[in-house]
């Protein structure tokens, strides 16, 4: 057992409201600058839909992940490190400018300069890298937002390929028509294909909390990290030449704050906790069928209050105080005790750290009279009735495993129904019970989610673990030293060729 | 390595060496920054999130939520994080080449300035030159939005303003200078500056809740309330909820949550939408309603809820709350033709001589079998004696205790068959209703009690002869869930359903059922009565005034919590108190004359047969009508000058106020002086001078933006209207048209936004993150600061201190122009929560001769009030003396604040002059004490003084709610440094001690307190005189206006492959109004525009395909702009989500010869529902932004193409 500790993410998809307020929390912080505009280390898709860049699910397209070998070994689908230097001038994987968006700004000045003429005075759209005019905005980082262009953008979602036929000419027809929102930042994976791909080394995953980050003195701006993962969530800054990435916000972590896109979530969907995992398994874990891979990674999520567990930890030099986030970790109930949230493409075989909770949604209707209806006798509708078919959730979150995501929904219904029963009292207890009992809960449990899941104030839903910076300067310096003299120093702008 | 050898493992292992990561304080250092100060945005998106603007280096860098908001009631989810996409993008304007850095004006206007300036010494004689001259005049104004700006100095830009000022009111009158600014509490101080100077100056105000048609009116027609609604905590409380026109997560978006929490607690959601909106996402069931239907949907709801629920079996809790919170026993009088008036307690022996007797109305005993007054009526609240306005079942004469009779069909005299109108198949049918003879001094009645009239109209079938529905399945008979199915194209067994579970819901929590509502149905011309079928499933349920139910009505940012002494220095209350309060859609229906563009409103909209005045004709006779009436306001008001009107007056012989009074109303009557009303596009009848600020007057807010163009600014329009008012109106002067009414447009902001670029002059101000301010919402129940994160950059000012300015410099001018004391003549219509309420029992015109016009009382209340002009700016710095001696005033609530006042002038800041010292109102801080200092909300001892004031006058005890918080008090320091929670306070209608979530009326059912009506109930029926006669004094279901009788296409061809569509322009996802829409940021989350949307089988038969640029037009105007196809839109339907700018690249239109079209407004044309013009008369009594027509827009419909050639 190699016992590491993790900082683990759960989306809670059912809350999730489609803002993009931590979008924008995350740009105004970290690219906002020359080279990055294009870069949306989080962002916020609507499912169905092609995504941002577009159809990056698609790996028979970008070549992203892990594949298993005939021996029983991982790959790296896109590239070797060996095959890099024959590739220099062209990565034939590398999504292009019209797969991202060629970024703009308006002539807002125009509106103050533009001298008198006969017509009202209008800013026109110009291309930030070349300063044109643009007549025809043609696509965003967002542009399918809301199913929109659905014949275009959302009938082209990869996750359709495992959805019947039938179903999905439905889901574009009132009876069917359905969406949700899809959250992304980098998943900080256990098995990191960017990391694995860096022929400079400038990617790695930090010892005390997992955080994959990218050296940007180090980064010689190969962009294999870009092909390599699956997620596509990584960037080049064409004004550096570095690549970069989602940092976890980790200067807010090491100073007990949540990311940035976290603390703003409006939609509270947002939970972060220390996980501690067994790193001797990734290997076994990582080479699982596709629709093992969600309950293989559960799997390697260990007990932290399992005295074997703890003492593993400890060995590996955990701190104490982190075992004991680790224990108050509420992904850890998500993701393990609960069982409601899953790995997004588990299939890509990077061991993604950030889960989801699947969203409900609602019931199905018919046309049969040629009016609309939803009418059935029950209050709140299984999970076979709503109108996001399972088999489209299943391919996103589970790597096809239908069952995992059908868990997930019958536990949150049951907690609905039991709270209804509290609440209201026009379900009888005894459905209750039963419904229960289907979805695998008990009374304590469900009343448990319930709490996590609708009171949680802002300290319950992040457990952020201590960082021991003192530890970390102290192995390169004086501490005290440090506290004297830290800020000091000029300050240099990145520029290409850093 | 080989490849193979890539294994995990391996990268685990890599731990990296500690100095190697020296390089990670790049991005540390980014994050470092050197303060964080609270602020907030004040845009009314009703969020009111509180914010920590982070300053590194003295620049603004970005911002983050406010997370310390102190904790309700533990067992509801916490109010963090507050805001969202478009609140997080703010600090992008600060420094963005779309900020206003400087003073600007229009060239062409600089130019003919300074030729007259030359000429003339005196500004204001060189702007009374500029003024006579047509040429140069109409020179600039042709140039209005077509650039040419120049940079400009205060200096220049204060001198051209007072000038304009001093000139406009020594010319025309003082009612000809207005301001357009709206919702006050999104903050507040920033309104109250240019409102302060206005009503200091004897300007004009025009509303904004109204036009904007935020307000519901069906709001003050059932509670007398302007609105009152849920924090967004209380959704959580709600165990069904109804959501309909309101798209909670794009527009109610850091609220959002609770709605999801509610929902893992055990709470049903349902939406009713004709789009798979955003919100539809996580309901339980989407009703797929057709557009605008929703009142056919909540009638048929409530058939079923009556007929299940109140007929085959009761619901204790459902009747005893008819009898004690709604008008349900009252007694009305019906005759074979329908419902009628009320029956008035001094039509009976026992009550003759009652005072206020025609205002005290009556109920059936049950116990003695006889009449019996009820207290709480609006007689009770206005007569002499107080202390018997309250919700008790005791008889108003005697006292004794009575047992409301809620129906006659057990006990009755006879079964009368009455008429009721079914607008759908433009007939009548009858239904039998159970009355009572009674015997009155005008011989016998027939009356019924107002719930087995109800019976009767949503026809809840209790064996009474007559038209009564089968059952559910019966197609023909209104108002069934088979007969709605044709209207909202959803199944009946839904609707059954859905009314079974809402009730049930009801009886089994006490009343926990919510209706979250919003613009998606107020935008609707009868919306009212949409608005009263939903609101009366709660009725009938016991849901209103109950944590968890209740209509959540969320359209706009109207709740301005310190309300009382805010509403003292805005509106000059200190000094003057005789404010200029216009209601914005009558004065932009008239003054920028729409009116001209459409026939008889009988045309389009659905009403009885047999017409009368109040229900046919020109909407413009209506309103002249109501302007004389003194039921809506008017200015300019009369075709001459007031201030000349005075010495007039005096010439004339007349020495007292009362005699110049009386002399303009016999001038009045003569027709010697007319309301400019009457003959609007005189010359004496414009409005002159403009001031706009915290708004987007002339785009987001103008609907009939063309119109606005045309008439107002005299420059390029787009609109091909033709006008057809003439021999239309009957009372009103249709004279030739004109162009540019306005001599002088100036407009505030920080941004170059459309109304910028069309004014006249543009000043610089301070953004959200630059000055001092309050703001509160109904949203949530704490009150925020906005705070100076950096102090106004470039040569930006905060709008305090741009009035102050203005006042300074228009004072200086006044001691040449208009020096010493002024007087003038005031008038403004009869108003709620006054004694106006209970002055017009029966519709009596004046004018017509029915009548004597008696100020106040048949006619407008008018007054002789006097000016300082050479004070302004003393006093606008100043709290003035009228408050300390007087009181403050908010909804009928009063207050004494003396000892404050004075203890303020021994502690605080004052401001002096001619010796005497008053509490400063220098800056905007002392601006912010001063509402926090003496308001209820937020000084326990005034919330205490006024349950205190409120016990005097119902003879309840209520000071019990104020007793715990008397001693609190906060300021503005202690808002910047947390988020405080308002006090309960009389002025509101919930108890939310102990941290209780606000829910309204929860006093008014907890204490029996009255609703501000004529019955002191909750209102069922509606017996205005215009209300019968427009057939909605009962609750019923119109259909929308046709499009081929609304006017909107009727010269608008259909060119090449075309679609006519319904037109819907609810609120975005990617801006609030226009703020944020022109942002990089929510321009590349969105298109780069704001796209018309519509189905994808509607834009294959025109063969456009996604992101292809259309032409949407209409009569009104144009529209070029890309299209997204998505088959979330239903057919027939399309949306342009309000509302963009048209200053970014927007394209030219063939149609209109290449001009450059316009944006959503472009293609609005407002009109005004007459039945909401009716005033006199209990809760149907003007207040600004409570009462008047709202400026309806969701029935237009376009023609749209693929657009032929793409110019910019």
């Amino acid at each position: 057992m190699d016992v590491r500790a993790q900082v683990t993410t759960v989306f809670h998809l059912d809350k999730c409201i489609g803002c993009h307020t931590c979008s924008i929390a995350c740009k105004n912080i970290w690219t906002d600058r020359e080279g990055t505009e294009y870069m949306w280390w989080n962002n916020v898709e609507t499912k169905p839909g092609t995504g941002y860049p577009t159809k990056w699910e698609d790996q028979s397209k970008y070549n992203g992940g892990w594949e298993r070998t005939k021996n029983g070994k991982l790959r790296l689908k896109s590239t070797s490190k060996k095959s890099i230097p024959f590739n220099i001038f062209h990565n034939p994987n590398l999504p292009t400018l019209d797969d991202y968006y060629e970024p703009w700004t308006y002539k807002y000045e125009d509106l103050f300069n533009a001298p008198e003429q006969s017509s009202q005075v209008t800013a026109m759209p110009k291309s930030l890298i070349t300063g044109e005019i643009i007549e025809h905005i043609k696509s965003g980082p967002n542009w399918d937002d809301d199913l929109s262009g659905s014949p275009i953008y959302a009938e082209n979602d990869p996750n359709l390929s495992a959805v019947s036929d039938d179903i999905r000419k439905q889901m574009f027809a009132v009876e069917r028509l359905a969406f949700f929102y899809f959250p992304r930042i980098c998943n900080h994976c256990l098995n990191p294909a960017c990391v694995a791909s860096c022929p400079s080394g400038a990617l790695y995953k930090r010892g005390e909390d997992g955080i994959v980050l990218l050296n940007q003195e180090r980064c010689r701006a190969w962009r294999s990290c870009i092909s390599a993962c699956p997620y596509k969530k990584t960037y080049y800054n064409w004004s550096t030449g570095k690549s970069e990435k989602c940092i976890l916000c980790f200067p807010r972590i090491e100073s007990g704050q949540a990311p940035a896109c976290m603390h703003s979530c409006v939609g509270r969907i947002r939970y972060i906790g220390m996980t501690l995992y067994d790193a001797d398994r990734i290997v076994e874990v990582a080479n699982l069928d596709d629709n093992q891979l969600a309950e293989g990674m559960r799997s390697l999520i260990l007990d932290p209050r399992d005295p074997e567990v703890i003492e593993a930890a400890q060995r590996n030099g955990v701190h104490d105080s982190v075992i004991e986030a680790a224990q108050n970790s509420p992904s850890y109930k998500f993701i393990k005790t609960w069982k409601l949230a899953l790995p997004p493409h588990p299939e890509f075989r990077t061991l993604p750290m950030l889960w989801y909770v699947p969203p409900l949604s609602p019931v199905l209707a018919s046309l049969d009279t040629g009016k609309v209806s939803n009418s059935t006798d029950e209050l709140f509708e299984s999970v076979e009735k709503f109108r996001m078919p399972i088999s489209y959730l299943a391919n996103l979150l589970s790597g096809g495993n239908e069952g995992l995501i059908r868990y997930s929904l019958k536990k949150m219904l049951a907690v609905r129904m039991l709270q209804r029963h509290k609440t209201v009292g026009d379900i009888e207890r005894g459905t209750v019970d039963k419904m229960l009992k289907e979805a695998d809960t008990t009374e304590r449990e469900a009343t448990e989610i319930y709490r996590l899941t609708s009171l949680a104030t802002f300290d319950e839903r992040f457990s952020i673990p201590p960082a021991h910076r003192e530890e970390a300067i102290e192995s390169v310096g004086v501490v005290q030293e440090h506290k004297a003299s830290a800020g000091f120093g000029f300050k240099f702008a990145p520029r290409r060729g850093l | 390595m080989s490849n193979e050898k890539v294994t995990a493992a391996t990268w685990i292992q890599d731990l990296v060496e500690p100095e190697t990561r020296s390089w990670e304080e790049f991005y540390r250092n980014r994050w470092q920054y050197d303060k964080k100060v609270r602020s907030t945005h004040g845009v009314n998106c009703t969020g009111s999130c509180t914010w920590e603007i982070h300053v590194k280096d003295g620049i603004v860098t970005w911002e983050l939520q406010g997370l310390d908001y102190p904790k309700l009631d533990p067992s509801l989810p916490p109010y963090e994080p507050r805001g969202c996409q478009r609140g997080i993008s703010f600090s992008w304007y600060l420094y963005s080449p779309i900020r206003v850095k400087y003073p600007y004006i229009r060239g062409a206007l600089l130019d003919n300035w300074k030729k007259y300036r030359k000429q003339h010494a005196d500004p204001v004689d060189a702007w009374a030159a500029l003024m006579a001259d047509p040429e140069s005049r109409a020179r600039y104004q042709r140039a209005r939005g077509k650039g040419g700006f120049r940079r400009s100095t205060w200096k220049t830009v204060n001198e051209i303003m007072a000038a304009a000022n001093i000139y406009t009111a020594k010319k025309w009158g003082p009612d000809r200078v207005t301001g357009f600014s709206p919702i006050p509490a999104m903050s507040m101080l920033s309104y109250a500056a240019g409102s302060r100077f206005l009503q200091l100056f004897g300007g004009v105000n025009l509303s904004f809740y109204d036009w904007y048609c935020d307000l519901p009116p069906a709001s003050p027609e059932i509670w007398g309330e302007q609105t009152d609604v849920n924090e967004s905590a209380d959704w959580f409380n709600a165990k069904m909820l109804a959501v309909m026109g309101s798209n909670l997560n794009m527009t109610r978006t850091p609220d959002c949550h609770f709605a999801a929490e509610a929902r893992h607690n055990g709470t049903k959601m349902v939406v009713l939408a004709p789009d798979f909106n955003q919100v539809a996402k996580y309901a339980d069931e989407w009703i797929a309603l057709n557009a605008g239907q929703d009142g056919a949907f909540w009638m048929a709801v409530n058939h079923v809820i009556l007929s299940e629920f109140h007929v085959k079996r009761t619901v204790p809790m459902f009747m005893d709350y008819q009898r004690r919170f709604t008008d349900c026993p009252f007694l009305v009088e019906v005759s074979e033709d329908g419902p009628g008036r009320l029956l008035r307690a001094n039509t009976i022996e026992r009550y003759k001589n009652v005072e206020k007797g025609e205002w005290k109305f009556l109920v059936w005993d049950d116990e003695t079998g006889d009449v019996k007054m009820p207290k709480g009526t609006a007689g009770f609240r206005w007569q002499s004696e107080k202390g018997q306005w309250n919700l008790e079942c005791k008889d108003g004469l005697d006292n004794s205790e009575y047992t409301p009779a809620l129906s006659f069909l057990d006990n009755c005299s006879v079964v009368v068959q009455v008429a009721f109108d079914d607008y759908t198949r433009e007939t009548q049918y009858k239904r039998g209703v159970p009355v009572k003879r009674i015997k009155t001094l005008q011989g016998e009645k027939t009356v019924a009690t107002i719930y087995d009239v109800l019976m009767a109209q949503y026809g809840a079938n209790r064996g009474l002869d007559g038209e009564y529905p089968r059952n559910y399945d019966d197609a023909d008979a209104p108002f069934t869930p088979a007969w709605q199915e044709k209207w909202t194209g959803i199944d009946r067994k839904d609707v059954i359903k859905f009314a079974r579970e809402w009730a049930s819901t009801a009886e089994h929590t006490g009343g926990k059922c919510t209706v979250i509502i919003g613009a998606g149905i107020n935008h609707w011309y009868h919306n009212n009565l949409i608005y009263r079928s939903a609101i009366h499933s709660m009725m009938f349920c016991g849901c209103i005034g109950k944590n968890g139910g209740g209509m959540a009505h969320y359209v706009g940012q109207e709740k301005l919590a310190p309300a009382a002494p805010w509403g003292a220095i805005a509106f000059a209350q200190d000094w003057i108190g005789a404010p200029r309060l216009q209601n914005a859609p009558s004065w932009h229906y008239v003054h920028s004359d729409q009116w001209r563009y459409e026939r008889e409103f009988t045309e389009y909209a659905a009403g009885p047969k047999k017409h009368t005045d109040l229900n046919s004709g020109h909407t413009m006779d209506v309103q002249t009508k109501a302007v004389r009436m003194g039921w809506l306001p008017w200015f300019p008001q009369y075709d001459k000058n007031s201030i000349e009107l005075v010495k007039e007056a005096e010439a004339a012989g007349c020495k007292t106020d009362d005699e110049i009074v009386k002399w303009v109303v016999q001038q009045l009557k003569d027709k010697k002086i007319r309301y400019t009303v009457e003959d609007p596009d005189a010359q004496e009848a414009w409005p002159r001078v403009w001031y706009i600020w915290r708004g987007n007057a002339l785009q987001a807010s103008a609907k009939g933006q063309e119109f606005f163009f045309r008439h107002y600014l005299g420059t390029t329009d787009n609109a091909i209207a033709p006008e057809v008012a003439k021999g239309h109106v009957k009372e009103t002067v249709f004279r030739e048209a004109v162009t540019g009414k306005m001599d002088l447009v100036v407009d505030i902001n920080f941004r170059m936004d459309t109304s910028a670029l069309y004014s006249d002059i543009v000043l610089p101000t301070a953004t959200w993150y630059e000055k001092a301010d309050l703001n509160s919402t109904d949203m949530h129940s704490f009150i925020h600061p906005l705070s100076e994160a950096v102090p106004p950059c470039w040569e930006s000012k905060s709008d305090w201190d741009i009035f102050k300015g203005i006042c300074k410099h228009t004072g200086e001018m006044a001691k040449k122009h208009l020096p010493g004391e002024v007087r003038e003549i005031w008038s403004a219509p009869l108003l709620h929560d006054t004694p106006a309420e209970v002055s017009q029992p029966e519709v009596k015109d004046w004018a017509l001769g029915e009548c004597d016009p008696i100020p106040g009382k048949t006619m407008p209340n008018m007054r002789v009030i006097t000016h300082n002009f050479e004070q302004l700016y003393d006093r606008y710095c100043s709290f003035g003396p009228k408050v300390r001696a007087g009181g403050l005033h908010a909804h009928g609530v009063d207050y004494q604040i003396a000892d404050f006042y004075d203890e303020w002038i021994e502690h605080k800041p004052v401001h002096e002059f001619e010796g005497k010292k008053y509490p400063s109102l220098e800056s905007a801080v002392d601006a912010c004490e001063a509402v926090l200092y003496f308001s209820s909300e937020c000084n326990g001892e005034l919330a205490y003084r006024a349950f205190e004031d409120q016990e005097k006058k119902t003879g309840l005890v209520m000071t019990d709610l104020g007793a715990d918080s008397r001693s609190v008090r906060f300021g503005y320091k202690d808002l910047q440094s947390q988020p405080r929670r308002l006090l309960t306070s009389p002025v509101w209608s919930a108890i939310t001690n102990g941290g209780r979530a606000y829910s309204p009326f929860t006093m008014n059912v907890e204490k029996m307190l009255p609703w501000r009506t004529l019955t002191g109930r909750q209102h069922y029926y509606l017996d205005h005189e215009g209300y019968i006669d427009n057939g909605e004094q009962v609750p019923t279901y119109k259909p929308s206006p046709l499009p081929k009788n609304y006017g909107d296409l009727s010269v608008s061809k259909a060119d090449g492959k075309t679609k006519m569509l319904n037109y819907l322009t609810p609120h975005g996802k990617w801006h609030i109004h226009s703020t944020y829409g022109d942002t990089l940021r929510m321009m590349t989350l969105s298109r780069g525009c704001e796209p018309f949307w519509m189905n994808d089988h509607d834009a294959k038969e025109l063969d456009i395909i996604d992101n292809d640029f259309v032409e949407v037009h209409n009569d009104n105007g144009v529209v070029v702009v890309r299209c997204v196809v998505s088959a979330r839109i239903p057919r027939g339907v399309c949306i342009i989500y309000h509302s963009p700018e048209r200053t970014l690249g927007v394209p030219k239109s063939p149609l209109r010869g290449y001009t450059r079209a316009g944006a959503h407004n472009s293609l609005t044309r407002v009109r005004l529902k007459p039945v909401l013009m009716m005033g006199g008369y209990g809760q149907f009594t003007f207040y600004f932004n409570y009462w008047g027509p709202t400026g309806v827009n969701r029935d237009t419909h376009i023609l749209v193409r693929k657009l032929e050639k793409l110019v910019y």
